[in-house]
């Protein structure tokens, strides 16, 4: 078996920066002390004079960033998911969603594969906070390509975007000459007929293992990757439910208020679904290899497909 | 002027019933100097990317900003009798969403001054010559986002940058010092990196003009404009009562409130 490409997405995001700063001028990237672990000190190496080091001070970062959209600059600020989302929640609701100003947050260190620095670390959570901010786009890539593709498709959004990355390291899924990106519309990854597994982010990798595992045991698992948690794509959820019958969500987030919840809520309106979601159930992680955590949370192929196995018998 | 303006902060909360006269009425010069002498900006274009910005960071007070817009010619004068009512531009605090020419959403305390560093910095970034300008209530100074924008500001040298603290004394649970106290603010201003105005009579417009005068000056830091203030200045019931900080003039209020406001002119125009 050739040896499978690993990028962390978040070095992803350092490098679309710089690509995204030699072909826009206005684009400008705002760190919290983070830069060497955000990978934004990459832009700034190139473009010293637009990284601007907030320091230690997210809720100010935010509130610089809105002043800055409304001048025309595009600004990327960055810090750790729990951060970015978590404490400074209220600057990103009323000082950026509210007034709907073009600001990109770019938020690393989501999920349990923070590894060993933690549960204070660890953010489950921002999916959820972020949805309930009107017109806030929210995407989780699954790899490299596809997070440098949502890096330049959020600059083309015209509002506010929050972008989630990742610290670990995870394997190239999407490297294929047909690669496409579209903010709000899932793909279709492999197809199957018992079951549909959505997955977000690095869970989609997983989620394709678990399904040739599935598919070892009898079980037809379709496989979708919903990158763009919102707006979400109502339309390949409810053709998944009604072709499958079944569904199950999978994200490294709480399966409260994310990728479970958005599913759910479109399938209990629109087409009455059995659905399975797999997350952090409504528990803080801990410290430990990222490896050991996934594992132990059930979010690795094992874990997937078992509790598929479980939902669909 | 700044009379025209305090009669359209009590036109305003009395049509609307609510509101925040109090800090409204204690920043009426402040707005009255700043939209008709120290900015660059022309009501008719209010998208202009040179103008000079402004930003409510104690959004509350929007029934000030809003009388001081409309008197500038930004919109009608009687559009302020809609304050806060359904479908009005003129929301309970200040949006960008709802009103051109504001150059900022505000109202949730501590921020507005964030979004006006921003400002700042973009002019720098982009080698643009115009100024900004935030004010702030003296009890917002309590929240920390208020220094961590401060610390930055004065970190990256922003120069362009004019923060206007309404020091009135009061907030909505009584004294300043009562509550929390953010004195002393100059002193605070100055260890964050600040040049440090202190203006005695805030309701002054000599003593006003001057502080901004001295601020253009100013290179290599921002600004801080410290105003000693009186709440609900001008309606004599109203003055250093924190119980008027988001409070209505009731109809009889209103006509005593007016007729103060009305004396006033009447005095002016016979000078």
């Amino acid at each position: 078996m050739p040896e499978v490409k690993k990028i962390a997405t978040r070095d992803s995001y350092g490098n679309a920066l710089v690509e995204l700063g030699r072909e826009h001028d206005n684009v400008v990237v705002l760190d919290a002390d983070l830069a060497g672990s955000t990978k934004t000190a990459v832009f700034r190496k190139e473009f010293p004079e637009r990284h601007y080091n907030a320091g230690i001070a997210e809720c100010n970062m935010m509130g610089v960033a809105a002043g800055l959209a409304t001048t025309g600059m595009v600004p990327y600020a960055s810090t750790f998911a729990m951060f970015a989302a978590g404490r400074a929640y209220e600057q990103v609701r009323n000082s950026i969603g509210y007034p709907h100003l073009n600001v990109k947050i770019g938020a690393t260190h989501a999920g349990i594969s923070v590894g060993e620095d933690g549960a204070s670390h660890q953010c489950n959570e921002d999916i959820a906070l972020m949805r309930t901010i009107p017109g806030m786009v929210i995407i989780n890539p699954a790899d490299d390509v596809e997070a440098r593709a949502a890096v330049k498709a959020a600059y083309e959004h015209e509002g506010p975007v929050y972008m989630r990355f990742g610290r670990l390291a995870v394997p190239v899924i999407n490297d294929r000459p047909d690669y496409k990106f579209e903010i709000g519309k899932g793909v279709l990854l492999r197809d199957g007929s018992d079951v549909t597994i959505l997955a977000t982010g690095l869970c989609v990798s997983a989620a394709l293992d678990a399904a040739d595992k599935l598919a070892a045991d009898g079980i037809s698992a379709r496989v979708i990757n919903i990158h763009t948690i919102k707006p979400i794509d109502e339309e390949i959820i409810i053709k998944a439910a009604k072709e499958t019958g079944k569904i199950v969500t999978v994200e490294e987030h709480s399966i409260i208020g994310g990728l479970g919840g958005a599913v759910s809520e479109v399938l209990s309106e629109k087409y009455p679904t059995p659905v399975k979601r797999i997350g952090m159930n409504d528990v803080y992680g801990e410290s430990g290899p990222a490896g050991v955590l996934l594992a132990k949370y059930g979010l690795d192929a094992d874990g997937i497909a078992k509790t598929v196995k479980e939902f669909v018998k | 002027m700044a009379n025209q303006i305090r009669k359209g902060i009590i036109e305003g909360t009395h049509a609307a019933g609510a509101g925040h006269p109090g800090g409204s009425l204690s920043s009426a010069e402040v707005f009255t100097y700043l939209y008709f002498e120290e900015m660059n900006i022309d009501p008719a274009n209010p998208k202009d990317p040179d103008r000079d910005r402004f930003v409510l960071s104690k959004g509350h007070t929007a029934p000030g900003l809003y009388a001081t817009l409309a008197n500038r010619g930004y919109f009608p004068v009687e559009d302020l009798k809609t304050l806060r009512h359904l479908g009005s531009k003129l929301q309970g605090h200040p949006s960008m969403q709802y009103l051109p020419g504001l150059d900022m959403s505000s109202g949730s305390l501590g921020q507005g001054i964030s979004a006006a560093v921003g400002m700042a910095l973009s002019a720098k970034i982009n080698h643009k010559s115009y100024r900004v300008y935030t004010l702030l209530g003296d009890g917002e100074l309590e929240e920390g986002q208020v220094w961590e924008a401060s610390m930055f500001a004065a970190a990256k040298k922003l120069d362009n940058l004019v923060v206007i603290v309404d020091n009135n004394g009061l907030q909505i649970d009584g004294k300043i010092e009562d509550v929390n106290s953010p004195y002393p603010i100059d002193e605070k201003f100055a260890a964050f990196g600040f040049h440090v105005i202190n203006v005695e009579n805030g309701n002054d417009m000599g003593q006003i003009d001057a502080a901004f005068k001295e601020a253009r000056t100013v290179k290599g830091q921002p600004t801080a404009i410290i105003m000693k203030t009186v709440k609900g200045k001008g309606v004599s019931f109203m003055e250093n009562q924190a119980g008027w900080h988001g409070k209505a003039p009731n109809d009889e209020q209103y006509a005593v409130a007016m007729d103060e406001l009305k004396k006033v002119e009447e005095k002016l125009c016979r000078k």
